[in-house]
């Protein structure tokens, strides 16, 4: 079972930590290195407090030096922690890192088990078994990728427009993908923002603006990503223009053609005003966008149905920017990092029967009454209800959609702060009564609980119950005509019929319906809730498990700006730090094929979940992308011929790792398989 | 200095009872006081409800329709049960109001069967006594229980009479006319409804006539 | 109809609610939907059991679940529990010992002491759901002779049919009564108590309480016009039929409206006789002399 890898001499170097008291106080570290002591190859077999501090590790590197060690074992915590921290110490010494190997005794022994004497055979017998292993370790090179140095931002929300600048200003080159006509997201639409109360547009257009005039950012708007191809540092993405129908280079936004659109009134529910207006088919989202050019939407256009329209935008247009034969534009990038900033969406209150929203005018979304308050909405800013009155008694209904096991089990963190907003801005518009309605008041960041202080001396009602249901159904003459909300008033311990005029539903915040699409397409994951994957919820969220995506704002959680704009600054910055290092180092525990022994039968090919397997049709073998493998080793399992093996977890290495544990337990036997 | 006694109005009938002003009540609940095992007590009995989830919305109480006539309302029995606040809960009046009409149950946010609970809570309430004698809820749940026991079938007409006796005989005379009204109308009939397997129903019965067996 | 129904009528169609017991066998013969007596069928418990004993609650339930199982054999067929208590309580039953293995163990145990078994096999209905979705709203409008043109019926859904479990129709906005008022030709009522509880038994123990939940509906439909009520419950039924002149006492209301079951309807559209119906055993008929109906025609929308 002992093989030979260094022409039969090998000499192991032993440690183990004591990690302070948190392997020590349940190991007997001494009694394990001396009893390593005694086996085959070990030359050096020391205990010490703690191996990862620089003594430790300077330990490692003389004995490495006098003693002519060949093969490394350190015992002591998780490989995720250290094992990077030992291998370079390794490597300094002048010895390949790989031929080190790590034995986890701390996450493994002494945090899971109490009792010193079967601890201690344990730590053993897993040292015993990493004594077998080395034996077979080869040297490994860690390759080195050329990293590109052009990042994408997909996504022109506040997040994207943030990262997007921050990149940009570094000297790098951005390419800022977004869906919409315009940039600008959720944040567009909003009047004001809390706690502040600045006004939304006004802090988001000069960073727009910005984006728009920086020499290094490309921004296309109106497009998609399609295709998503190679590994980090070395993207191709395919991105997918969309047809405006009008020429970006020539169109300058002056709306002319707008207002001498066949049509005198708009037709198809704006999109932008959260259906309380109506668009004409040739239309700008709103006047700041960004790039301020207008579109044509083919469904409702009447030249794309009928090929029989007068054109007046045509001759209004003195740029001569409308183009209907305009086809959609394919373009190839080659980026060396991505970050993703899709955003949100918000619950769709239709969900809810019992709140009536579609059913009873006058209940409102947010989002609606977030247009309807901004003086650039669809009504100028007057709040009024759907017959054009003023409402004298306005209910914020909180929670909708979320903290409810039936729809969204987690609370969506910006609902209860822009509830307030809301209330103190219909308080302002309207003069009405204002109710907010809520389970608990959430109100965590910095001027929140001030804001929630204001508030209160505003004369705000705030009734502490989850409303069960908005009706018309009056049960006393004066609910006549009215809404009626149906909550429990928990604080005071009765529950009360309030009469409004209008309801407005604090709806949550939702991952996107193509975020399941888009994940798989840059090859992230999601969490249950269907928000992007961050790679470790504290120390990491900005990071994915894929290298080289980043992930930014709203679509990995909800948030608000504040938080939105520092996670864009993160990924920004984790990007910078990416490209600037020039390269990245692979991990070397990448699958390869021996190619005589491959029988072509394809069986890897679409067992690998990170493609890094095609096939050469002219020799008929598999062959693995070193940069693309992540070493899972489901490939080397699956292929039937056993052609497929991974460096670093080679079968005679894992075999002699099983037989060193059990070697000296007694009732066991192998047979030769 | 004068105070005009023009400006202090003279007294007019409302304000506190004199009587709870002269024997004022303190009201203040020692850990001690607490029976703690009875919130995990009522949720195992309704078959492991998770009451501990709760996170005292009040949507059960807003969607109750019986909530205006009760003592304490859905939420706060919840509370109050998982709490411990064991003789308060089972001498409420709300749990022998409530209809089992599943509203609560459907809405509940944390998808707490509080039907069930309701359920539990009045099960605990008629075992162990905690109803007077002639409140009808639990009584009229006697009867019905004793007949079916008996019978296998109940016939309304004898469970009814039986209910006014033991609550309201008054009452009865009261009901006479909506009950000749019915007998009229052949909807109030006074055979005894049997099943054949009498037998084979009472041995799948733990309860007999009020007892455990 | 080719498949088989087994009917379980429940106590409270021997007594208060005869005229439901009478109309639903009158109109399924009529419709030709084949319905066979369950045998020595016991009470379902309703819901005084559970508020005694849970585990004799199950237990008396499942008895006729096991009853069914065994009178059918090996041919599919489903129960049909008309009255709503009794349906919930059926399908409640079968729903949890669906769930909880250990106490579908257990009644199990008992059952096959008296020689009964549950499978699990047989699915509980209610004749709305059988009407609806087995019959077709297609074949009962061209069985109907009298269509009640111009007639307006509010549906009165009441709780157990929809919560918690709702099977057949939508919880909160149940439509199937309405369309089976459309097929005959008359006009649903939309009205928003559609299935806000009645109060059940509480007419009979808490007064108080009771009369007031039904003075709300009663007062509601009768607001928004209907000429008629029709409930699926023998004690919805009974609640608002009987407690009309109290309520109009105590609360100063001026309540009259007939309220009647929803075969009561169909028969009735469907030209049967009034002691077949037996509408006789009503406090208040329906008057159905002022709406047009025409034989021959049949209604076209629901």
């Amino acid at each position: 079972m002992h093989g030979n890898g260094h022409n039969g001499n090998i000499r192991i170097g032993f440690y183990v930590c004591h990690c302070g008291h948190n392997i020590a106080s349940v190991v007997d570290v001494r009694q394990v290195a001396e009893y390593v002591k005694t086996l085959p190859g070990v030359v050096v077999s020391r205990d010490y407090k703690y191996m990862c501090s620089d003594p430790g590790q300077e330990l490692i590197q003389k004995d490495i030096k006098e003693n002519n060690l060949n093969r490394i074992i350190v015992a002591s915590c998780s490989p995720l922690l250290h094992e990077h921290t030992f291998r370079r110490a390794v490597e300094k010494a002048g010895l390949n890192p790989f031929y080190f190997q790590m034995v986890n005794i701390r996450e493994n022994v002494s945090w899971v088990h109490t009792e010193t004497e079967p601890a201690t055979e344990k730590a053993k017998d897993l040292a015993r078994a990493a004594v077998h292993r080395v034996f077979y370790h080869k040297a490994l090179e860690t390759k080195k990728v050329r990293i590109h140095p052009d990042v994408l931002i997909v996504g022109g929300g506040i997040a994207g427009i943030h990262a997007a600048l921050t990149i940009a200003n570094a000297g790098k080159k951005v390419y800022l993908v977004e869906k919409e006509p315009t940039i600008g997201g959720h944040m567009a639409k909003f009047d004001k923002t809390f706690p502040t109360l600045d006004c939304a547009a006004c802090i988001l257009t000069p960073k727009m603006s910005q984006v728009k005039s920086h020499p290094n950012i490309t921004l296309w708007t109106y497009s998609e990503v399609t295709k998503v191809d190679g590994f980090v540092g070395n993207y191709k993405v395919t991105v997918r223009r969309k047809p405006r129908y009008v020429n970006e280079e020539l169109c300058v936004g002056c709306m002319a053609c707008i207002e001498k659109c066949v049509y005198k009134e708009g037709k198809s529910l704006d999109e932008f005003n959260e259906g309380l207006s109506k668009r004409k088919p040739i239309y700008i989202p709103f006047p700041q966008a960004t790039p301020q050019v207008v579109l044509i939407d083919p469904e409702t256009c009447i030249e794309f149905k009928s090929g029989k329209c007068k054109k007046t935008c045509v001759e209004a247009c003195d740029r001569k920017a409308i183009d209907f034969k305009q086809q959609e534009e394919i373009k190839e990038i080659e980026v060396g990092a991505v970050i993703i900033s899709t955003g949100f969406k918000t619950f769709d209150a239709k969900r809810l029967p019992y709140y009536g929203y579609g059913k009873y005018p006058n209940v409102y979304t947010s989002l609606e009454v977030e247009r309807l308050v901004n003086a650039a909405g669809p009504t100028g800013g007057e709040v009024v209800l759907r017959d054009g009155s003023t409402p004298k008694a306005i209910g914020i209904i909180h929670c909708v959609g979320s903290r409810d096991k039936k729809t969204n089990r987690w609370c969506s963190k910006v609902c209860c702060m822009y509830s307030l907003k809301l209330a103190h801005l219909l308080m302002e518009h309207t003069g009405a009564e204002i109710y907010n309605f809520y389970i608990d008041m959430r109100t965590p960041g910095k001027g929140y609980e001030e804001f929630y202080d204001k508030l209160l001396e505003e004369n705000v009602h705030f009734i502490r119950g989850r409303v069960a249901e908005v009706t018309d159904c009056a049960s006393i003459p004066d609910e006549q005509g009215k809404l009626i909300i149906r909550v429990e008033d928990t604080m005071i311990g009765i529950v009360r019929r309030i009469p409004v005029d209008m309801v407005v539903l604090a709806v949550g915040l939702e991952p996107h319906e193509d975020a399941q699409e888009v994940r798989r397409l840059f090859n992230i994951s999601c969490s249950t809730e269907g928000f992007f994957l961050e790679r470790h919820p504290k120390l990491a969220p900005v990071d994915t498990f894929t290298d080289g995506i980043f992930i930014a704002g709203a679509c990995q959680g909800p948030k608000d700006i504040p938080d939105s704009v520092a996670q864009a600054g993160a990924a920004a910055a984790q990007a910078l730090a990416l490209i600037d290092k020039g390269d990245v180092e692979l991990e070397p525990n990448t699958a390869y094929v021996v190619q005589e022994e491959c029988s072509g039968c394809r069986t890897c090919l679409t067992i690998c979940p990170y493609n890094a397997i095609s096939r050469d049709e002219e020799k008929q073998k598999a062959f693995i992308n070193e940069a693309l493998c992540k070493g899972c080793g489901t490939c080397v399992a699956a292929c039937p011929s056993g052609a497929i093996k991974q460096n670093l977890f080679e079968d005679e290495m894992i075999f002699s790792e099983i037989y060193g544990l059990f070697e000296e337990k007694k009732n066991i036997e192998f047979t030769n398989a | 200095m004068r105070i005009s006694m023009k400006s202090i109005a003279e007294p007019n009938g409302h304000g506190p009872k004199l009587e709870n002003v002269k024997k004022v009540v303190r009201r203040i609940k020692f850990e001690s006081e607490l029976d703690h095992d009875f919130g995990e007590y009522i949720a195992g009995k309704a078959h492991g409800q998770k009451l501990l989830t709760c996170i005292q919305c009040g949507t059960c109480s807003a969607t109750c329709p019986l909530s205006h006539y009760m003592d304490f309302t859905p939420r706060r029995i919840i509370a109050m049960t998982r709490e411990g606040f064991k003789e308060e809960v089972l001498n409420s009046l709300t749990i022998w109001l409530c209809a089992s009409c599943y509203s609560c149950y459907v809405e509940c946010p944390k998808e707490i069967r509080i039907t069930d609970i309701m359920y539990a809570l009045k099960r605990e309430a008629i075992q162990k006594g905690y109803y007077p004698k002639r409140l009808p809820v639990p009584v009229l749940a006697r009867i019905f229980h004793k007949f079916v026991y008996r019978y296998g079938r109940n016939t309304e007409s004898w469970v009814l009479i039986g209910l006014y006796l033991r609550t309201n005989p008054f009452k009865m005379l009261k009901e006479l006319i909506l009950g000749l009204k019915l007998m009229l109308r052949g909807r109030f009939k006074l055979g005894i409804e049997k099943i054949r397997k009498r037998n084979q129903l009472r041995s799948l019965l733990a309860i007999e006539e009020g007892r455990v067996k | 109809m080719k498949k088989k129904y087994i009917y379980y009528p429940g106590c409270s169609l021997r007594s208060t609610g005869i005229a439901y017991d009478e109309s639903i066998r009158a109109v399924f013969e009529k419709l030709n939907i084949a319905l066979e007596e369950l045998e020595d069928w016991n009470c379902c418990g309703a819901t005084s059991y559970f508020s005694v004993d849970e585990g004799d609650a199950f237990a008396l339930a499942s008895r006729n679940l096991a009853l069914a199982e065994q009178q059918m054999g090996n041919e599919d067929f489903d129960i049909v529990a008309p009255c709503s208590a009794c349906y919930l309580v059926l399908l409640k039953t079968k729903k949890i010992l669906e769930e909880n293995k250990d106490l579908y163990a257990q009644i199990n145990l008992k059952l096959q002491k008296v020689n009964l078994n549950y499978e699990g096999k047989v699915k509980v209905r209610h004749p709305i759901d059988v009407l609806v979705n087995d019959f077709g709203l297609d074949n009962l409008a061209k069985q109907v002779k009298f269509p009640l043109k111009g007639f307006k019926v509010a549906s009165y859904y009441g709780c157990q049919i929809v919560r918690p479990y709702s099977m057949f129709d939508d919880m909160y906005n149940p439509t199937t009564l309405d369309r089976i008022v459309k097929a005959l030709g008359a006009d649903p009522v939309d009205w928003p108590l559609k299935t806000r509880c009645c109060g059940g038994s509480l007419t009979g123990t808490i007064q108080e309480a009771g009369l007031r939940m039904n003075r709300f509906l009663l007062q509601k439909a009768q607001e928004e016009g209907a000429n008629v009520i029709i409930t699926c419950c023998p004690l919805c039924q009974h609640n608002l039929e009987c407690y009309q002149e109290r309520i109009n006492k105590q609360f100063r209301e001026e309540i009259n409206i007939p309220v009647i079951y929803f075969t009561q309807l169909i028969g009735i559209a469907l030209g049967l006789s009034s002691k077949e119906l037996g509408l006789n055993r009503l406090f208040k008929k329906p008057s159905l002399k002022r709406f047009a109906v025409q034989k021959g025609e049949v209604a076209n929308a629901w």
